[in-house]
């Protein structure tokens, strides 16, 4: 038992056999540390859904096209003439009925939201019939599509999870028109699955838009063809537009949003990491204290400082860990895929989301926990340490 | 004073384990404080919004404009005392990132409708003689470091001008205060004649209106009053107190009272275990020095008294330390940079420092019943 690691073991081995008979203090310092790393995935785990949500499914070869000098498609008017010149470019995808590209229109329609009965603001997308080639994703899970030319709308699965009215087969309200709910789909998970979406024509017709239209969703034939066909728009004297990948759109509108939750959850898990820090020494020094015979014992028979040290680090470690590993726990269990909805600022509309808790965030929040628990250690294992053995052993 | 003696005593005992619990329940505090604010701007100025004023918007949404020849009929009905008009202009100023709202509204009517945006007399009159005049909140002027006389440039996507040009330019002459803490003070108006001659498209239309009502009892009946007046026209309205249109748009953004509630609740189940944690050790540590107090003769519930002060004491330096901290914070501005206030209402600060003292009466309680039902005895054996 002379080999530093194989004391570093035995003392250890006893110091977390002992851990029950300090099942207070110990037991605070594992919840503490199991609160801070709930809240801190919690909080990302909102981010990181929101995110999701925001950018999933969207395919590399699709743009959209807007008005010069508009960063949402909300501001944006494009008129007949413009949406003609860009689905006659070249570089475009195609099908049987031709070029790959859908001029529609976005407006917003107040719904109330079923969790608190307050009005939202609901996107209401019109789609060219080129709207399904250009996202394949889109899929109809319950009724069917909505017909050209007639008051029907289909829903996306958040929209109707969130919103109420928008069942299957109910009817809708919105001004002087009135919309039939024929459809709900789905769409890979990404910002779709919050929208509603009809007719852009019949939807021209209820806004008095005549034939202008806000944005073209277009898919290329390849996502290396995008500088080709953005320079081809551009350098165009009858246009004025803006020609953006539909992920780096997307991207550009949750930015908002993402970077609220994510600089306020960190903001709040570091505070509480402090608190849960201080939690952690305390239960340490107690624990250093509590033994203090035994280790000016141990010392006295030969042992080193170093598997002390080792012996204390590691059983804060461990306390910490497991304190991590609940949080994390509670953190899956509870909050993951819990759905809810957000104002998303550059559209002025609704994201309907699902809290994701993936493994990063859950590798990251135990992370935090072994750090508190080291920095928690590393001080009272130091005073152990240095613990001067002959007034330690007087204390007998 | 002999009682204060011995709980400086007992808190002096192991000033590590004492400074690490105060520094503990301190985060718990300072994160009430923080959260407290960062509540109140997502709310939205739901505390603040006024209780005579009602808000008038498009049945469809907020973004539909209606007519303005809607004010004049609204001002004919009962119990409206007055109206103003006010339009979204949605204008960039050099980066998206540098958002801000601005508003075209009608100087006089604005400020006879919001006497919390205190604007100097003298800059009051310029705004009236500038059609190109703007003013702006302290924030935002402070925010960019704009002083009056400033020529601010704004692109606005939405609003083209009738020359063909998106860049419209204000000439700022004013800089508006709130009248309390929680004013917003980030927005710019400039005025609506300007704006309606100048723009190219949409002549007429404004975005919402706002309504002062005489008795702010018949809000309710007013509002309905309104929407019962423009049923059935091409531009039906909604109409809200401020109060309701600003929750409903604070829970656009999601149950924020509710995750701040749940991170709240985590905080301080935490600092409670933390701290009754602390409390119950020492006490226990000291089972024989109690059994001493009350073989001298402290009676049960002098003993419990101590015990429990201590608790007391560490609670509330720790809370008073923490929202102390917190304050400080709060009133260096939000970490984001994109919330329009940023602060803690009085009523919140009272309450932490209630809280505080449950929780020293919490945390304190057990070990205090404890030693309370100490027997001399007993206590004295285990010495």
């Amino acid at each position: 038992m002379t080999h530093p690691i194989l004391q570093a073991a035995a003392v250890t081995w006893i110091s977390l056999r002992t851990i029950p008979q300090r099942r207070g203090s110990s037991g605070a310092a594992v919840f503490g540390i199991a609160g801070v790393v709930a809240v801190l995935v919690g909080t990302l785990s909102i981010a990181q859904g929101f995110r999701q949500a925001m950018t999933a499914a969207v395919a590399p070869e699709n743009v959209v096209v807007l008005r010069g000098g508009v960063d949402s498609e909300m501001l944006s008017i494009l008129g007949p003439e413009e949406v003609r010149v860009v689905e006659d470019t070249a570089g475009l995808a195609r099908d049987a009925r031709g070029a790959l590209a859908s001029a529609e229109l976005y407006v917003v329609i107040d719904l109330p939201k079923r969790s608190s009965g307050t009005d939202a603001n609901v996107p209401l997308r019109g789609v060219g019939p080129a709207a399904y080639g250009v996202r394949p994703e889109v899929q109809i899970t319950a009724g069917r599509r909505f017909e050209p030319g007639r008051s029907e709308i289909i829903a996306g699965r958040g929209a109707a999870a969130e919103f109420a009215g928008l069942d299957l087969g109910s009817r809708v309200k919105v001004g002087r028109n009135e919309w039939t709910v024929v459809g709900i789909f789905s769409a890979g998970g990404g910002l779709a699955e919050s929208e509603i979406w009809t007719d852009a024509v019949v939807l021209q017709d209820a806004y008095e838009r005549d034939q202008s239209y806000q944005a073209v969703y277009a898919r290329l034939d390849s996502a290396g063809q995008f500088d080709a066909f953005k320079d081809a728009l551009t350098s165009d004297p009858r246009l004025n537009v803006r020609v953006v990948r539909q992920a780096d759109y997307y991207a550009e509108q949750a930015e908002a949003v993402d970077r609220l939750v994510t600089v306020l959850g960190t903001l709040v898990a570091a505070l509480m990491g402090m608190g849960a820090l201080f939690g952690a020494l305390n239960t340490m020094y107690t624990s250093v204290s509590a033994r203090r015979r035994e280790i000016a014992t141990l010392r006295a028979l030969g042992f080193g400082g170093g598997p002390v040290v080792a012996s204390v680090l590691l059983e804060s470690l461990v306390l910490a860990l497991a304190g991590g590993a609940i949080g994390a726990g509670l953190a899956c269990g509870l909050l993951d895929g819990y759905r809810a909805s957000t104002l998303n600022w550059q559209s002025f509309s609704q994201v309907a989301f699902a809290f994701a808790v993936t493994p990063q965030l859950l590798l990251e929040g135990v992370a935090y926990a072994a750090g508190i628990g080291l920095i928690g250690g590393a001080f009272p294992a130091i005073r152990a340490a240095r613990l001067p053995v002959a007034v330690a052993l007087r204390d007998l | 004073m002999k009682y204060l003696l011995l709980v400086a005593a007992n808190l002096r005992r192991k000033k590590l384990r004492t400074v690490l619990t105060l520094l503990s329940v301190l985060v718990g505090f300072l994160l009430y404080g923080y959260l407290g604010a960062i509540e109140v701007a997502l709310g939205q100025g739901v505390e603040v919004a006024g209780a005579d004023r009602l808000v008038v918007r498009h049945r469809v949404s907020i973004v539909q404009p209606l007519p303005q020849s809607y004010g004049a009929r609204i001002s004919r009905l009962a119990g409206v005392e007055d109206t103003m008009h006010a339009s979204w202009f949605g204008g960039v100023y050099q980066d998206p990132r540098n958002f801000f709202a601005q508003i075209p509204v009608e100087p006089d009517r604005f400020q006879a409708m919001y006497p919390e945006y205190v604007l100097p007399a003298g800059q009051a009159e310029a705004w009236r003689r500038t059609r190109t005049g703007a003013i702006v909140g302290r924030r935002t002027a402070d925010r960019f470091g704009w002083k009056i006389g400033d020529r601010i440039p704004i692109q606005a996507p939405i609003w083209q001008k009738k020359d063909g040009g998106n860049t419209w330019e204000f000439d700022l002459v004013g800089i508006y205060d709130g009248r309390d803490k929680g004013t917003d003070t980030t927005t710019l108006y400039l005025r609506y004649d300007y704006f309606d001659e100048s723009r190219a498209v949409g002549k007429g239309l404004v975005g919402w209106y706002v309504v002062r009502v005489k008795d702010p009892e018949q809000a309710e009946s007013v509002a309905r009053a309104i929407d019962a007046e423009f049923a059935n026209s091409p531009a039906e309205t909604k109409t809200e107190t401020e109060g309701a249109f600003a929750g409903a748009f604070a829970r656009q953004i999601g149950d924020i009272g509710r995750i701040m509630r749940a991170i709240l609740g985590a905080v301080f189940f935490t600092i409670l275990l933390v701290a009754g944690n602390t409390m119950a050790l020492s006490v226990r540590e000291r089972t024989s020095e109690l059994g001493v107090l009350k073989a001298l003769g402290f009676s049960n519930r002098q003993v419990m008294a101590v015990v429990l002060a201590e608790s007391g004491v560490l609670a509330l330096a720790g809370a008073g330390a923490g929202l102390g901290l917190a304050w400080f914070l709060v009133g260096r501005g939000d970490p984001t940079g994109m919330l329009a206030v940023f602060y803690v209402p009085a009523a919140r600060w009272a309450a932490g420092l209630a809280l505080a003292a449950g929780l020293g009466l919490v945390a304190g309680l057990l070990p205090a019943v404890q030693a309370m039902r100490l027997r001399i005895t007993d206590a004295l054996r285990r010495a």
